[in-house]
């Protein structure tokens, strides 16, 4: 008989070093599928729709939460070592900023991501597991395009719009904490905030949300597609798939953060 | 219709099938018997593309799955029916959508009406005309088998293969669906593949048994005269009696 594991050779890094690299390989070339398949037809508008709808229903409560509670506590926390340098009245521009570059996106992502990847994983790996992703192959129906690029399109159409919904929800809270301290007007606020917000603070916390979308979509649809081991598996799916996404997440928030440095110092 | 040539299938050090090979001809009902993890489930699979084999060739309808184009495959996969041993129903859906589903991909020329229509025959086929709006997660085991069966059929295949479309069900219900698969091959000429532990559903269904034991192909031939083989492990499998 012949034994597989004396004929490998050595591995120069620990396992869970190139299992880490196997998983970002496996997701690329996963992820790559996509653009090769969301161009061409049939188009399943009416399961992108679908979708679509679910995701908005399914984290709208929490992302309204998160977002007004992101502005109030910024502006409490901030508002005593502001005052220390007496530099209160720049309170509404640093609460924009932070929220329209960074918080809003990368806090709203994060959320959407623990929602959104563990469904979408735990939803596509009972399929597998079920044999129904099988069942739709023999049927003639292409599941990859059926099943995973209708779910990451809408992933990716649906996190830019939260994340204006919670940028506007946490600037709203952060008057709210703002005006009960200093007594400013909410005309005087909004005056602030939209003085010190440029086109080059806008544009780049938006366009990263798009990444962000998709990578929630195609890990959840990644880990969900390719289970294996039964129930076991279902949840293991669900579970690495909200660590991967929130960890890719952080990781290409980063790489973007340094590429717009980059281009709009110059 | 389905040919298959040295058909050799392993998962890791599991020798499933090895080099197995038969040949059903249109029109042709070929019940597959077999103990418990034989591999009767993984050649169905191999032979509509779900499992890849090692090696060996697999002819349907003249054309060989394997190395078919992606376009050319799902062009053959139409006329393919596929009963999973689970049922596999599509679960977010309800029976009407999961009956609807290959219907509105595959037949494109078919009016909403039509597939209403369609739809109402082949529950009706299976004497489950009023769970139609019913989800798969509130019907019985034996009725999601059924519904797995009629959204098999609905698309009118040319080949069906049938993986136990009879176990878990009762014996009544067996003889009907029996008939049914029955009936399949004598009025629309088709070709079937039925694995089964069920010697009733057998009896009434095939011209042909095929028995596999450790991924070998041990008998091909008549059903009647499986019962009276000699041979010491069909002798076990085939006769009812207990003694000891
Ligand atoms: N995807 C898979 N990965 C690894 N091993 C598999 C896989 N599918 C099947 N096997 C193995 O192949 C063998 C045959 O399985 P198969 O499902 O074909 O059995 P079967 O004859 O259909 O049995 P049953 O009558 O219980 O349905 C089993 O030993 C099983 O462990
Ligand atoms: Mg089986």
């Amino acid at each position: 008989m012949k034994n597989n594991t004396k004929e490998k050779k050595p591995i120069p890094f620990s396992p869970t070093v190139t299992s880490f690299f196997e998983i970002v390989a496996g997701l690329t070339i996963f992820s790559l599928g996509f653009f090769k398949e969301v161009f061409s037809p049939p188009y399943e508008f009416a399961e992108i729709k679908k979708h679509i709808d679910e995701l908005g229903i399914k984290t709208l409560p929490i992302v309204t939460v998160t977002g007004f509670i992101i502005g109030l506590v910024l502006a409490m926390q901030s508002q005593p070592v502001m005052s220390r340098f007496g530099a209160e009245s720049f309170l509404p521009s640093m609460v924009a900023l932070s929220v329209v570059r960074e918080l809003g996106p990368v806090l709203t992502a994060l959320i959407f991501a623990g929602r959104v990847s563990s469904g979408i994983g735990a939803e596509l790996s009972s399929m597998r597991v079920t044999e129904q992703i099988d069942a739709m192959e023999v049927s003639a129906v292409h599941p990859y395009r059926y099943l995973v690029v209708t779910r990451i399109l809408a992933c990716t159409l649906i996190l830019p719009i939260l994340t204006l919904y919670v940028n506007f929800l946490a600037i709203i809270g952060g008057f709210i904490a703002i005006s009960l301290s200093q007594g400013i007007t909410f005309h005087q606020y909004i005056d602030a905030v939209f003085r010190s917000l440029q086109f080059s603070d806008l544009i780049p916390g938006l366009a990263k949300t798009f990444v962000f979308g998709f990578i929630v979509g195609a890990v959840g649809a990644y880990k969900g597609y390719n289970a294996t081991n039964g129930t076991v598996g279902v949840g293991r799916a669900s579970t690495s798939a909200v660590v991967m996404a929130s960890l890719l997440i952080l990781i290409t928030d980063m790489v973007l953060v340094k590429i717009t440095v980059i281009i709009w110092s110059q | 219709m389905v040919k298959v040539s040295n058909l050799t299938k392993s998962f890791g050090d599991n020798l499933v099938l090895d080099d197995i090979s038969l040949d059903v001809k249109t029109g042709e009902n070929a019940v597959v018997f077999g103990r418990s993890g034989t591999g009767k489930s993984v050649l169905l699979k191999c032979i509509v593309k779900l499992l890849i084999p090692d090696a060996g060739e697999i002819l349907v309808d003249g054309k060989n799955v394997h190395s078919l184009k992606e376009k050319d495959l799902n062009e053959l996969r139409k006329e393919i029916g596929f009963l999973f041993q689970g049922s596999a129903l599509y679960d977010s859906m309800s029976v009407k959508e999961n009956l609807e589903f290959p219907l509105i991909r595959n037949k494109k020329e078919m009016s909403s009406e039509e597939r209403d229509e369609k739809i109402k025959q082949v529950l009706k086929a299976v004497d489950l005309e009023n769970v139609i709006d019913k989800m798969p997660d509130e019907l019985s085991g034996g009725m999601k088998k059924r519904i797995g069966l009629a959204r098999t059929i609905i698309t009118e295949p040319k080949l069906i293969l049938y993986d136990e479309p009879t176990t878990g069900l009762d014996p009544i219900t067996v003889k009907e669906i029996s008939e049914l698969i029955k009936e399949l091959q004598k009025d629309l000429n088709v070709t079937s593949i039925i694995v089964t532990h069920d010697l009733l559903c057998a009896q009434i269904i095939s011209d042909r048994a095929i028995v596999l034991n450790e991924g070998k192909i041990i008998y091909d031939g008549g059903l009647e005269n499986l019962t009276k083989s000699d041979d010491k492990f069909l002798k076990d499998f085939f006769t009812n009696e207990y003694s000891r």
